[in-house]
């Protein structure tokens, strides 16, 4: 940093370099305040806490015990890695469907529309996560909408109970992120210039190998990105999956709420909430491998 | 419908709403030739192009490949090939693979792409960058990478939009012949859409100016320069000096005239056109036809040679190129092309100089 500052401040007065370097700090400020206070700091004590073990009222060893119990109860990491499978379904889901909209919304939509589609988008940011799962429910349960007017019409003869089963969860789960895998592909395809596609075309391929060796390769960045950010949100997400999925949708996030609050067992809480934060990013390193890209092509470009 | 002609466009028109973009262009293009289609932007010419490579459907007329009709034929299925504005190359693949793009499109092996892509690199004189990005290249390399794409298709027709715009002004002459050499040696048809008259008239065989989505004269390069047919292909290609006036005297396809400004000029009809006795011409005159002299010469001025005498009002020195602005008795600026020695007899602004230039060269044409 100090190498980088000076090249900045090279050929400046002395006067000016302080006032430089003072609105560098000032700017700055804020930002590392933020990383240290709510990130940094929370983190080394939710590692410390996750490193001890009880043995009397009051009295903590350093211990691993709480990571040795992760791995010897199956229930545990069955339900990290139920949580990790049903978050990349998920994401590819949202990927499925994003993209055509992505697509339409950056290529295809007019100018005037293309604001109006994405304002679309961003309507449903307006009410909050827990609104949003109660509209499912309302919609989903024994008495709600869709049963009363499958019964109705003399489809079905009984209420049907559409919550509190993987595919409600996943759906609601589609519905809540999708929004963030839409906005970075918008971006990366708005830029691909569309005599790109007509030269695919031009040279002699059809649709699906425009599709498959120009338009994905050319939005990768913002496919990678978009799942990236969509997966993280899934994985860590606690609202959607309790209030679809019921007490037992078994997701990561219910087992260390119940950890902290209703067991009061921080210890294993903190290890647990670490052992999250591992096994996503383990993912996302893994996807970032596999497709050939890196954070700062992707993430940090959308 | 003989197959001599790579591509037949008969009375090809498109609508947009009720914008009419082409009206009804028709034209035929022989073998191997390098065609150009000149023209103001939005004259249509991009249209024109779409159409033929099949981004956009004909509203009427009817477009010949090789003597058969591609009308019902996908753009992917068409052998007529096309160098984009900016190029398109694509920037996720290697040179290798942009170019092996479309044999791979055609299912052709391995082998074979291998063998034509390097012949293809080899003979736009590019063997060794076949590994290398997109984004390594200079912007004449991309140029020649993205006619090879289309050539290693051995198309039979290469469509060209404005490739050259995006180059800078010593890198694009140096396209401009490079172009015209890479086209004799794949001795395929070219079509170039250009706005700029230079590159059209160093490259091609034949030249269509189009104007509102009309074509106004198809010709050789020189035809169009000395004989032009309309105003519009006067006064677009090549620099001019302009006057309206009106006719005085008609004898065959002299007229004399009287311009705006007050000058009396002696001038031909073009375009087989006629003039009528006080009927309205526009009339051009390039600066290259007008003779400068200095005033104070005791010169005659030959029968029917048009003269005026007028006074330097600025020099625009060009090298060879160089040229005077004259403010002539109607207060006009008429401009003249000099040859400047750097010596004392060069002439200089506020000179008084007599201008002569020959009605042959006074190209008129009824307003």
């Amino acid at each position: 940093m100090a190498c980088g500052t000076d090249h900045v401040f090279r050929g400046l007065n002395p006067m000016q370099k302080d006032i430089t370097r003072l609105s560098f700090i000032l700017l700055f400020a804020p930002f590392a305040l933020w990383i240290v206070l709510l990130i940094v700091l929370p983190h080394i004590g939710m590692v410390i806490i996750s490193l001890r073990e009880k043995v009397a009222p009051r009295v903590y060893e350093f211990s691993f015990a709480q990571y040795i119990d992760f791995v010897q109860e199956p229930i545990y990491w069955n339900t990290l890695l139920r949580t990790g499978s049903m978050s990349l379904l998920v994401t590819v889901l949202a990927l499925i469907i994003g993209f055509p909209i992505a697509y339409y919304i950056a290529k295809i939509a007019g100018k005037r529309s293309k604001g109006a589609l994405f304002l679309l988008c961003l309507i449903p940011l307006w009410v909050s996560d827990l609104i949003r799962a109660f509209g499912w429910i309302l919609l989903l349960r024994e008495t709600g909408v869709v049963s009363t007017a499958l019964q109705k019409t003399g489809l079905v003869s009984q209420p049907i109970e559409f919550l509190y089963n993987d595919a409600t969860v996943i759906m609601g789960l589609v519905y809540t992120v999708i929004l963030f895998m839409i906005v970075p592909l918008v971006s990366t395809l708005d830029g691909m210039d569309d005599a790109m596609v007509e030269a695919g075309y031009n040279l002699g391929g059809n649709g699906p190998t425009v599709l498959r060796r120009i338009i994905i390769p050319y939005a990768m960045p913002g496919i990678v990105s978009g799942c990236i950010v969509v997966f993280m949100l899934t994985a860590g997400s606690y609202l959607t999956p309790i209030l679809l999925g019921g007490k037992n949708s078994s997701w990561f996030t219910e087992q260390i709420y119940e950890q902290f609050i209703s067991r009061y067992n921080w210890e294993s809480g903190a290890a647990f909430g670490f052992l999250l934060l591992f096994f996503t990013s383990l993912v996302v390193w893994l996807g970032l491998k596999l497709s050939g890209q890196t954070l700062s092509s992707t993430v940090a470009k959308s | 419908m003989s197959a001599e002609f790579d591509l037949e466009c008969l009375s090809v028109s498109k609508n947009f709403g009720s914008v009419r973009a082409v009206q009804d262009v028709s034209f035929k293009i022989p073998k191997g030739s390098f065609f150009s289609i000149l023209g103001p932007s939005g004259c249509g010419k991009t249209t024109l192009m779409r159409m033929i490579a099949g981004f956009e459907d004909p509203s009427s007329g009817d477009i010949h490949i090789k003597g058969k009709s591609v009308l019902n034929t996908a753009p992917n299925k068409r052998n007529v090939k096309m160098v984009f504005q900016h190029l398109a190359l694509f920037p996720m693949m290697n040179v290798f693979e942009n170019i092996a793009y479309g044999l791979r499109c055609r299912g052709e092996s391995t082998s074979e792409i291998n063998r034509k892509v390097h012949d293809v690199l080899e003979r736009i004189a590019l063997p060794d960058v076949g590994k290398r990005e997109i984004h390594q290249l200079s912007g004449g390399q991309k140029q020649r990478i993205a006619i090879a794409r289309c050539m290693v298709l051995d198309p039979d027709v290469l469509l060209l939009d404005e490739p050259l715009g995006a180059l800078d002004l010593k890198l694009r002459e140096a396209m401009k012949i490079e172009l015209k050499l890479l086209q004799h040696q794949f001795d395929t048809t070219f079509i170039y859409i250009t706005h700029d008259q230079s590159e059209a008239l160093v490259m091609s065989d034949n030249v269509a100016i189009m104007n509102d989505g009309r074509f106004e004269q198809v010709g050789t390069p020189q035809e169009l320069y000395h004989d032009p047919r309309t105003a519009f292909v006067a006064g677009f290609v090549g620099d001019n000096n302009h006057w309206t006036g009106k006719v005085e005297g008609v004898s065959g396809d002299r007229v004399t005239l009287l311009t705006q400004t007050g000058l009396n000029m002696s001038g031909h009809m073009r375009g087989s056109m006629q003039a009528t006795q006080g009927g309205n011409l526009t009339l051009y005159v390039r600066p290259e036809f007008i003779k400068t002299r200095k005033a104070d010469a005791q010169t005659e001025v030959s029968d029917g040679d048009n003269s005026l005498t007028g006074k330097i009002d600025s020099l625009l020195f060009n090298g060879a190129n160089s040229r005077i602005l004259v403010r002539g008795p109607g207060q006009e600026l008429i401009e003249a092309d000099i040859v400047l020695t750097g010596g004392t007899d060069d002439l200089k602004p506020g000179d008084a100089v007599h201008l002569t230039w020959p009605a042959e060269q006074t190209m008129c044409f009824a307003a």
